[in-house]
């Protein structure tokens, strides 16, 4: 069992929320041309790391607020969450 | 090599069965090879030994980590099958099933291959609908698919929950009567031991620490135990292919996921197919010695953990229940976890790459085990012929860029969404 701090609603079981992938991807930017190769990064690729890994979860069952996890993908350590805006 | 038989066993009975050959050897890596297997799983066993007998190429490694058989081909549920819609996966995993079906003979070995037959359950008129496709897509590619009512579904497996109060009430079902499932440990055992008798060196307990890549050609690779040259080097990693694709700079649609499986206490044989709940992802078989073998869902994050988290495994156990209610009274014997490859279409990758002599299998999602064989011919006709067979052309690595997707189930790129 994780146990996940929601930045909004302190530390609750990993039940309360909903996985929702790599917060480090970034899609291209609006108006512009954007290339195959760009639709093809934003959308498939992933580097899936061992290690360290920055994630979007959704406290889906709590206050419905998407937020980031710093998470260790090996031992599931989480060593920080925080708003959407802020950087990890 | 020794050949297993009734007869060689009777023969080593007599002097205490201390006489019996190594399977394979333990081998020291040579300086260099023709090809480098990274991987001693079921894929990466099944494609040396087919490099070795299709292709006439034996001066080859295969270089693991830890132990063969130690990874995913020991930890599925063994269950082999080809009950698949689209084309490319249809025509793949029936050809993996021929190979199946002559394995044991073929490897001298027995890899228990028991084609017990494979029943869906359909839980709503809809998704009769979508098996009734699904089955005649099946059949026009030659393979056997049976769509079964209720009652006929009732006589087949009279231990679910067949009551008319239920969530999920048993419309009926889709069968594939061909597939079914294999001992998995023998099926790594019986590639390894013709590999090494072929010339074979598998070198166990060797991580891959890095690559030699020179002018967009692959060189050789860099291991705990030293460097070793090759003209060629296959990927056979499974949930590990973003970690090496890392080291080669490389980004794949891949992401590693964690799958739960587990046993219960053996009983009595009661079920004599392979089950799977519709109205959720839980699958069930009755091994030799009893136990009931289950499986479903990934634990819904990415994960390199190779052990399961618990609301998962309750969450999936909940579903057994839904089906069979008898499953609440038996105690669980085992669970383990598996990491996958968990591609963004659900389909897999075994194609070239951008590297030249660098060869890529990669991204068997819920699906490994039944591919085994298929898997290693057509990754060693890719790798010995430098070009994709016609089996695998459609498992390009380059089909997410140009929207040629084999998305059998329609889930998109959420590859933790089941």
């Amino acid at each position: 069992m994780l146990y996940i701090k929601c930045p909004y609603c302190g530390m609750r079981s990993q039940n309360e929320f909903a996985y929702g992938g790599d917060a480090t991807v970034k899609r291209p930017e609006l108006n512009k041309e954007i290339s195959d190769q760009e639709w093809d990064k934003f959308v498939y690729l992933r580097k899936s790391p061992r290690g360290k890994h920055i994630e979007l979860w959704h406290h889906i069952s709590g206050c419905r607020q998407w937020f980031k996890v710093h998470r260790d993908t090996l031992t599931h350590k989480i060593y920080k969450t925080a708003e959407i805006r802020e950087e990890i | 090599m020794q050949k297993y038989s009734v007869f060689s066993l009777i023969k080593n009975a007599f002097n205490g069965h201390k006489d019996w050959e190594v399977a394979w050897k333990d081998p020291t890596p040579k300086a260099e090879y023709d090809v480098i297997i990274i991987g001693g799983g079921g894929h990466g066993l099944a494609t040396a030994y087919y490099l070795a007998k299709e292709h006439k190429i034996t001066n080859i490694a295969i270089i693991e980590k830890g132990w063969i058989g130690g990874g995913n081909v020991g930890r599925n549920t063994t269950i082999v099958r080809s009950n698949y819609m689209h084309d490319e996966n249809a025509l793949f995993s029936e050809f993996s099933m021929d190979l199946w079906r002559t394995m044991s003979q073929e490897l001298n070995f027995n890899v228990m291959f028991s084609p017990r037959g494979i029943i869906n359950l359909a839980h709503s008129d809809a998704q009769m609908n979508a098996y009734s496709r699904r089955g005649n897509s099946m059949r026009l590619n030659g393979i056997d698919a049976v769509l079964l009512g209720r009652e006929e579904v009732k006589k087949l497996i009279p231990m679910a929950d067949f009551s008319d109060d239920v969530r999920f009430p048993i419309f009926g079902g889709l069968m594939q009567p061909s597939a079914g499932t294999a001992r998995h440990d023998g099926v790594a055992w019986g590639y390894a031991r013709q590999a090494d008798s072929m010339g074979v060196d598998i070198i166990q307990h060797c991580e891959v620490t890095g690559f030699d890549v020179s002018n967009g050609k692959i060189l050789g690779v860099k291991t705990s135990k030293g460097n070793i040259k090759a003209k060629k080097v296959g990927l056979c990693v499974a949930g590990s292919t973003s970690i090496l694709a890392e080291m080669l700079n490389m980004t794949l649609p891949i992401e590693t996921h964690l799958l739960q499986a587990c046993v219960s206490e053996p009983i009595k044989p009661l079920l004599d197919h392979v089950v799977t709940f519709g109205a959720g992802h839980f699958y069930c078989s009755q091994s030799d010695k009893g136990e009931m073998v289950m499986g479903g869902d990934l634990d819904g994050y990415n994960s390199y953990a190779q052990r399961g988290n618990l609301p998962t495994l309750q969450h999936v156990l909940t579903e057994g229940i839904a089906m069979f209610p008898f499953l609440s009274k038996l105690k669980m014997l085992r669970t383990w976890g598996g990491i996958m490859d968990m591609s963004m279409d659900g389909s897999p990758i075994i194609d070239k790459t951008h590297i030249d002599g660098l060869y890529l299998n990669c991204g068997w999602c819920y699906g490994g085990f039944k591919a085994t064989p298929a898997s290693g011919w057509t990754f060693a006709h890719t790798i010995a012929q430098d070009r994709v067979h016609k089996l695998n052309a459609g498992y390009s690595l380059n089909r997410f860029n140009t929207g040629h997707l084999i998305d059998e189930k329609g889930l998109g790129t959420k590859t933790w969404i089941s």
